[in-house]
């Protein structure tokens, strides 16, 4: 595999948006010092009629599916055999790894006694019925492995550097805190060599450590589904059914490739880099696909379930349902057109229909659709919203100054290039 | 109503005699079938020896004994224990009097029963209180080194009382505080119930041992449980219905106490159940709070006014609807004015943003760039 | 670069995955329940004969006052806490006597507490084992050492049983346990059946219990609803009810007889059963990018051979 294929974004990193998400971030941070502080009442809207709200919803199940753009593009490069697709791959990796790194934070943050979760290695403790065993393990495997796979582009950064940003800070501090210039900069040569000793070992064995990160995201975002197999009281019919497994594993592929064409555009457009047309009409092309077996399987569900009169009876659960289908149907129909699907703007505005549909899905199945009946009710608090937002304002900061760091967006050529920087 | 005539002279009828060890029985919470082994014990010939011994006291405890009429007090005293030496109800006084002391103590020594009357003053070698030459520090170690065990009649006996209250002058104390290493049972109270001790004296001339005692040294079948557990005016606390003060309309209607600072939620003693000089009556049932006089940090050391903290509550007396109506927290029309906001705001973005975007593909300049991707 | 239609990945992904995920729901038609074990403790609640004295509520409180952190709840209008008065379960509160009363005539007290459900789901769920059940006793307990806090036991029991302790900083779930660490251990019975004084809770083996629960139907037949709540809910309970209302009045949900546990085993093993699944999807997935590799370093090899060919 060439490293040649991208290229640091030379920009500033200091921009305005990195200052609106940094002030984001801050908040929702300084909220989750009050949560560990004053316990979870204190920040969330959580009671014991709904134990879960926004950010399992959200931060875990969605946010999940939204990172899944690295798994359904590797997919397609390794599995399709689609090298074209390469290009995107780090980009998709980078995100990915931001979604569940930052979904693991959040469960750190949203579960009332993180200080036992060492508990998933203690084989005594192991309880393999729960599908929620199987998520968290998977889930903290395939961090692991979005790691090694991002590992790559640090390598090259580490062997290709000068160092100039550490070179003049070192120069400004020499001496003082214990600071010798001469010493660091050979341990930061050391670090570059070791990089580069590393690479092609890594290289080697990448391909298995890929295969991997697209096994584990079949089991966990199907499990993912499989966790409100057990609310059969308390999930509406429309979404319970057998069939969640199988329809939370479509349901995150489609929106993978979805959210891969979305972070595209919305990098070119705001990086001002050329749109990457080619491989995201061809990332269009299969969504439909995808997207109609899940249709299927959702309509022929709920005609084996007898559930068709409850789907068009327009009260609360039923508008919820046919507003999910109403998205994802849409944002398919619309990307039959092989026109639209090399569309800028129309690539845009279906993705978007798609991953709002997709999303929509979760939140049904995870919040708006369940019911513990008893009278409770919920709806996010100010503060949890902010924490919400606060990790997802962390993840695209993160993202921003990352690419700007490390060589993850592919690689313009020559005219492209000049075309970029015009613009 | 003094029954001494009808005792003295005749002797008691059996039938009384009966009906004394079955309510001496039934306080002690033993069952009525033990009446027969209490009654067999009363009339033992063998009657074993008390000293009585008085301090720094009112001799309310004693007056209390003498209020009691089952047993009356001439029959405890002629027929089931052998009072060797009681200031107040002996016949001798003087020299005469403290000879008596001295040679019962010699005669009996180890077997006696030593009841103490009274807190006994430390403070300077204790000159505060002395009897017949000698300060109550003495003769309590004197007379206790030959008590086969001490009973304390009476708070002050017990913890100190009256005399112990900040800022304790005298240095009183009780007896379990000069004594160690003699079974010591504490009976409190200002005055405890004169059955408390009764029942304890036939306890140990029935079962030759002391009956189970809590913590400080009390019998549990008398200290076993809290006023509060046992009163008649409960119903009243659980349901809210509360005496606002003395005299008022309230107070008339024999409502819980409890804001008046009655400190039956933290005072051990039966007070409520026994009752007090054969007429059915105690504090909290003719208005007045419950002082906690069997504790030691209570009586006397706080205000009979203050209310007392409630260490267990218990539910209260109405019951949650099974359909709570609203459970959980919902939607504030804050948090869904500002997601209402932003949600507008993203969508005006989105499709702004989709307004922007070029139509149609870029012109084919770099259409071919596409086929230049190097290859892996 | 494999010409291989859109068809056939789809025919691929669509066997693989639809195989492994949708097989089980297909298959699981109606699973038959697994027999009840009357051998395990529980209790009978005959609400005909509570008074809601409440002494249940209190004896409770006291024998958990130091093992289960249970803590007393004050009113709103109780400024000098004087009363415990929770008005549900709570993070405080494990069991709780209400009142249903539609007129003067028709009432009724219902004692909520732990079901002891045969197939527990919170047993189900707990990722860590931190709800466990006894396998003699059938006791289901709740071990805070082990627990993550993430509620799942919370989202799983369909009678929300379990309470967390959301006001506090250190929080843990709180239910009933049949006062397995407490009074059940010092005096073999649990502390609400010892103090209940019209014995309108008995405590025994589930046997015992349901022979005489069906005992009392059959000779008071006009007293109680004919039906003993918990016989076969959700797969049975330990924690049976008797009745003058119907349960869904008391806040007892009506529920059928088949444990949410088994279906939801039944798919998870199905798809995971002794990791086979999972492995071979891995295997066959390595193989063909391991081809794919292969196919395109080929590829390049070709491309450069004629690129060097060409530039002579």
């Amino acid at each position: 595999m060439s490293h040649d294929e991208y290229q640091i974004h030379r920009a500033k990193i200091l921009t305005p948006a990195f200052w609106v998400l940094l002030t984001l971030t801050v908040i929702g941070f300084a909220l989750i010092a009050v949560r560990f502080i004053w316990g979870i009442g204190a920040v969330s809207n959580l009671s014991d009629g709904y134990p879960w709200g926004i950010w399992i919803t959200y931060d875990v199940a969605t946010g999940t599916a939204i990172a899944c753009g690295g798994y359904a593009v590797a997919i397609l490069i390794y599995i399709r055999n689609k090298m074209h697709y390469h290009p995107l791959i780090r980009s998709a990796v980078l995100t990915s790894l931001f979604g569940y790194g930052l979904a693991g934070f959040s469960v750190m943050v949203d579960v009332g006694r993180p200080w036992n979760a060492y508990n998933f290695f203690v084989p005594s403790q192991w309880q393999a019925n729960s599908a929620m065993f199987e998520v968290a393990l998977c889930v903290m495997a395939y961090t692991t492995v979005l790691a090694i796979e991002f590992l790559p582009a640090v390598l090259t950064r580490l062997q290709e550097t000068n160092w100039s940003r550490a070179r003049s800070f070192l120069e400004k501090y020499h001496g003082r805190f214990g600071l010798d210039t001469p010493v660091v900069l050979e341990k930061l040569e050391r670090l570059g060599q070791r990089a580069l000793w590393l690479q092609p070992k890594l290289d080697k064995v990448l391909i298995f450590v890929i295969v991997l990160g697209i096994t584990l995201p079949t089991m966990h975002q199907s499990s993912l589904g499989s966790l409100l197999l057990i609310a059969s009281t308390k999930l509406y019919p429309l979404w319970h059914t057998g069939f969640l497994p199988l329809l939370f594993l479509i349901n995150c592929m489609f929106i993978g490739y979805s959210i891969a064409i979305l972070e595209s555009i919305i990098s070119s457009y705001g990086f001002k880099r050329p749109f990457e047309i080619e491989q995201l009409s061809g990332l269009a092309s299969i969504t439909p696909y995808l997207t109609s077996i899940w249709l299927c399987v959702v309509v022929g569900d709920l005609v084996w379930r007898g559930q068709v009169a409850n789907a068009l009876r327009f009260d609360f659960y039923s508008a919820f349902f046919l507003l999910e289908f109403g998205l994802v149907a849409t944002g398919s129909l619309l990307l039959f057109s092989k026109k639209r699907r090399q569309s800028p703007r129309w690539l845009f505005i279906t993705a978007v229909l798609i991953v709002l549909g997709g999303a929509l899905y979760r939140f049904n199945v995870y919040l708006i659709g369940f019911n513990p009946g008893q009278g409770w009710r919920y709806f996010p608090s100010l503060a949890e919203l902010l924490i919400t937002v606060g990790i997802v304002a962390f993840e695209i900061l993160g993202y921003q100054v990352l690419v700007k760091l490390f060589p993850v967006l592919p690689r313009l050529h020559g005219h492209e290039e000049q075309a970029a920087v015009k613009a | 109503m003094s029954q001494l005539g009808h005792f003295f002279g005749n002797g008691i009828s059996r039938r009384d005699f009966i009906k004394t060890c079955v309510a001496t029985t039934a306080v002690m919470g033993l069952p009525f079938s033990m009446a027969a082994k209490v009654a067999e014990a009363a009339q033992a010939p063998d009657r074993p020896p008390v000293i009585w011994l008085h301090f720094q006291e009112c001799t309310g405890c004693s007056e209390s004994l003498l209020r009691a009429n089952h047993p009356a007090p001439a029959t405890l005293l002629l027929e089931m224990i052998s009072l060797d030496y009681h200031e107040t109800l002996m016949a001798g006084s003087g020299h005469q009097a403290e000879k008596s002391l001295h040679d019962s103590m010699k005669a009996n020594h180890g077997k006696y029963i030593l009841i103490v009357e009274g807190a006994i003053p430390t403070k300077e070698n204790g000159i505060y209180c002395k009897v017949g030459g000698k300060t109550a520090l003495e003769s309590l170690r004197k007379a206790a080194e030959g008590a086969a065990a001490i009973i304390s009649i009476g708070t002050c006996a017990s913890y100190g009382g009256i005399q112990a209250a900040p800022p304790n002058p005298t240095g009183a104390v009780g007896v379990r505080d000069i004594i160690k290493d003699k079974p010591i049972i504490n009976i409190p109270g200002c005055p405890p119930s004169p059955y408390n001790l009764l029942s304890t004296v036939l306890y140990f001339l029935t079962f030759k041992k002391l009956p189970e005692l809590d913590d400080m040294g009390r019998p549990k079948f008398a200290y076993g449980r809290r006023i509060h557990e046992h009163c008649e005016r409960r119903p009243h606390f659980d349901a809210g219905r509360f005496a606002k003060a003395f005299g008022h309309e309230t107070h008339a209607q024999g409502y819980c106490l409890y804001k008046l600072g009655c400190k039956g939620p933290a005072t051990y003693a039966n007070c409520s159940v026994q009752r007090f000089n054969d007429a059915g009556v105690w504090p909290v049932s003719v208005g007045h709070p419950c002082i906690g006089c069997t504790e030691p940090d209570i009586l006397f050391r706080t205000a009979i006014a203050d209310k007392v903290q409630i260490h267990e509550p218990t539910p209260f007396d109405s019951y949650a609807p099974v359909d709570l109506k609203d459970k959980g927290k919902g939607a504030s029309p804050v948090t869904t004015g500002i997601l209402g906001l932003a949600a507008g705001a993203a969508l005006g973005a989105g499709a702004m943003m989709a307004r922007k975007l070029p139509d149609a593909e870029q012109p084919a300049e770099h259409g071919q760039g596409g086929d230049h991707e190097p290859k892996e | 670069m494999s010409q291989k239609s859109r068809r056939e990945f789809l025919k691929l992904a669509g066997l693989a995955g639809a195989g492994l995920v949708a097989a089980p729901a297909v298959a699981l038609a109606s699973h038959p329940v697994a027999g009840a074990n009357d051998e395990e403790l529980g209790m009978l609640y005959d609400a005909t004969k509570c008074v809601g004295c409440k002494a249940c509520m209190s004896a409770c409180k006291r024998v958990n006052g130091d093992y289960g952190s249970l803590s007393y709840e004050q009113a709103k209008f109780d400024p000098d806490k004087l009363w415990d008065a929770p008005q549900d379960l709570t993070g405080s509160t494990r069991t709780l006597i209400k009142l249903v009363k539609d007129t003067p005539k028709e009432w009724s007290y219902v004692k909520y507490s732990c079901m002891h459900c045969q197939k527990p789901s919170c047993v189900s769920v707990c990722p860590v084992a931190a709800m466990t059940k006894d396998k003699i006793t059938g006791i289901v307990d709740y071990n805070k050492n082990t627990c993550i806090g993430c509620r799942y036991c919370q989202i799983a029991c369909a009678f929300n049983i379990p309470k967390f302790q959301w006001e506090k900083a250190i929080p843990q779930i709180v239910k009933c346990d049949l006062c397995k660490n407490t009074n059940l251990k010092q005096k073999g019975i649990s502390a609400c059946a010892e103090v209940c004084p019209t014995g309108a809770i008995m405590f025994g083996k589930r046997k015992d219990l349901l022979a005489e629960a069906k005992k009392r139907l059959a000779e008071h037949p006009k007293q109680y609803v004919n039906h003993i709540y918990g016989e076969h809910e959700l797969g049975g309970t330990n924690h049976l009810y008797l009745a003058a209302l119907q349960f869904k009045k008391l806040g007892l949900p009506e529920l059928k007889g088949e444990a949410p546990a088994e279906f939801s085993e039944k798919i998870q093993h199905t798809i995971y059963k002794g990791f086979i699944a999972p492995v071979a999807l891995y295997g066959t997935l390595c193989f063909i990018a391991v081809r794919n590799m292969k196919k395109g370093n080929d590829h390049t090899a070709e491309q450069k051979k004629s690129d060097d060919g060409g530039d002579q």
